[in-house]
């Protein structure tokens, strides 16, 4: 990257987002147009429908009104139906935080058996196979009947969907510990457990780590889906909420919301994982 | 007469082959190790000589035979062997100093923090790795690699060292350094060693004895040259001995051409597996007679 300043990438990444915005200002500019309709009729639908607005998207500028009213109140609570989206999110993060706990409490202790034996590993592996392709809300009518709750029944399917990518990652990761290191443990006589936490889990530890992240993005694409079918709160429920309301100013907020929190996570896992990285 | 230290007896390696006829690697071997001895094991790739070294460290099982170590047959890893691996095998996660920590806490669990690092430190004194403690083994050369890796097997104070082409990795240079300081700490500590080389100037540099093996597969040892030079030699003024060539050539000829060679001609020869015939080639034949005439003399020790 000779001669580019550190600065291009940025800066271009800026050019870009003015350029959208200013696409997006232009196509959805209300166009005032005559009024196409009776003066009764006109009064009663107000003046952007009697003029026959081009576009009922709203444009940037009204979504940046609204996310500024979002951002500078984020905690209100007015009632099931009027929460700030701090909140909202507040409520996804638990449910991801709560259903990507418990699975990692059992994916990572199952994987590592699995990794450590293979006969294990063969035995179990068709049942993974089988359910690792389930779309965790296909396991939610099953949830809501089993568990009778419609937020432990949103916990457990993150903890669904969380679980698979850990497993067979650490599984993997378990299984593919250089030989040369469990002969040295061997030699040096290291008891099981031993072994299992100080030479087995660092060395698998950055696989693992991976695997928590691809569950942690998988976890936080699911809840949104999930909080809509299940609805009461969450960031889900707001964005689908919103569309009843017809706010898509809201919507795009919530939708902006979701982005940045779930590029938050990834961060955070990402950070975590280099933590535990070791150059070879 | 002691018994010696490590004694192999009649190990052999086979894998299950396709059909019928089993792939025999190695077979019907027999030699021995006394304590304080270093003995290089040299033959061509693919006669078995790592397997022989993972057999001796408990790593893997003979498919035939015994080993016994201090009189006890060996039946798993013991901390009383410790082995260098050609690899290094450092952990990549753990500083030097925590690499032998580990190694240490194995081998006596009960001692304090303090005493670990002390202990270790003894030792990274020894490697001359004083200053790199706190790197990373990413963080080191390919020869500092190594001499963790010395400086870990080392630490645990075993009763043998087993070393399996510790320094094919290294360049020349480095090479000759740490074949020089392995030389200096076995003197030191009257280690009791086994080498796998394919290094016929290292063997003569470092072995007492040296265990020669015929290609495989169903490699044999050929027969076992003592080292006839005195054991003070170094890498500088080694090739000034007169039994340095004399040892040499014997070992290149036999690496060359009777390696190959050896298993048709055995049988007529009178060759008996179980006692490996003891050559001297460092010696001028009015020396060898000489020699054979004092029964008493160190080398002969370990033959009869």
């Amino acid at each position: 990257m000779k001669g580019v300043s550190t600065w291009a990438a940025p800066l271009l990444s800026l050019a870009i987002l003015l350029a959208f915005l200013g696409i997006w200002h232009a196509a959805t500019l209300p166009e005032t147009g005559r009024q196409v309709v009776t003066d009764e009729y006109a009064r009663l639908v107000g003046g952007a429908a009697a003029t026959g607005q081009k576009s009922a998207l709203p444009t940037p500028a009204e979504v940046g009104r609204k996310l500024v009213e979002h951002l500078s109140d984020p905690f209100y609570d007015k009632g099931p139906n009027d929460k700030g989206i701090g909140i909202q999110l507040a409520f996804s993060i638990a449910r991801v935080a709560l259903g990507f706990f418990l699975a990692a409490v059992v994916a990572i202790p199952v994987g590592f058996l699995i990794g450590m034996s293979p006969l294990t590993y063969r035995a179990l592996d068709p049942f993974i196979q089988v359910l690792k392709p389930i779309s965790p809300l296909a396991w939610m009518p099953l949830a809501l009947f089993t568990l009778k709750d419609s937020s432990v029944s949103a916990i457990f399917v993150i903890f669904i969907c969380s679980m698979w990518p850990m497993l067979i990652n650490t599984a993997f990761g378990v299984a593919s510990v250089r030989k040369e290191w469990l002969n040295v443990a061997k030699t040096l006589e290291v008891g099981p457990m031993r072994k299992a936490f100080r030479v087995i889990l660092p060395a698998a530890a950055p696989t693992i780590m991976t695997g928590m992240r691809i569950s942690v993005g998988i976890a936080w694409l699911v809840i949104v889906a999930a909080e809509m079918l299940v609805g009461g709160t969450g960031i889900g429920y707001f964005v689908w909420n919103e569309w009843n309301n017809l706010s898509i100013a809201n919507i795009i907020s919530g939708i902006l919301a979701i982005g940045l929190v779930g590029m938050m996570l990834d961060l955070g896992l990402a950070k975590l994982t280099k933590l535990v990285t070791f150059p070879e | 007469m002691t018994d010696p230290l490590i004694r192999i007896e009649g190990i052999a390696k086979r894998f299950p082959g396709r059909g019928s006829a089993d792939t025999t690697v190695f077979e019907d071997l027999h030699f021995s190790v006394e304590a304080g001895e270093f003995v290089c094991l040299i033959g061509h790739s693919g006669c078995g000589k790592t397997t022989i070294l993972n057999v001796l460290a408990g790593l893997e099982v003979a498919s035939e035979g015994y080993v016994f170590v201090g009189g006890r047959e060996v039946n798993g890893p013991s901390l009383d062997r410790a082995v260098i691996f050609q690899s290094h095998a450092l952990m990549p996660w753990l500083t030097v100093l925590g690499n032998i920590a580990f190694a240490v806490k194995s081998r006596w669990p009960e001692w304090t923090r303090e005493k670990i690092h002390a202990h270790c430190q003894q030792y990274i004194d020894l490697v001359n790795l004083t200053g790199a403690e706190k790197k990373r083994p990413a963080e080191l050369s390919g020869g500092m690699k190594q001499r963790v890796g010395i400086a870990r097997a080392l630490a645990i104070q075993p009763k043998t060292l087993l070393m399996d082409e510790p320094f094919s990795a290294l360049d020349a240079l480095t090479r000759g350094v740490l074949q020089e300081e392995v030389l200096r700490i076995c003197a030191e500590t009257s280690q009791t060693v086994f080498m796998i080389t394919h290094d016929v100037d290292e063997a003569i540099l470092l072995a007492d004895k040296i265990v020669l093996m015929t290609n495989g597969p169903r490699a044999k040892i050929a027969e076992i040259v003592v080292n006839t030079m005195p054991r003070s030699r170094t890498r500088h003024d080694l090739h000034k001995h007169p039994h340095y060539y004399r040892i040499r050539n014997h070992l290149i000829e036999f690496l060359v051409d009777r390696s190959r060679a050896f298993g048709e001609s055995n049988a007529s020869a009178g060759y008996d597996p179980r006692n490996p015939p003891l050559v001297r080639p460092g010696l001028d034949p009015t020396e060898a007679i000489a020699a054979e005439l004092r029964p008493g003399a160190p080398t002969l020790v370990a033959v009869r």
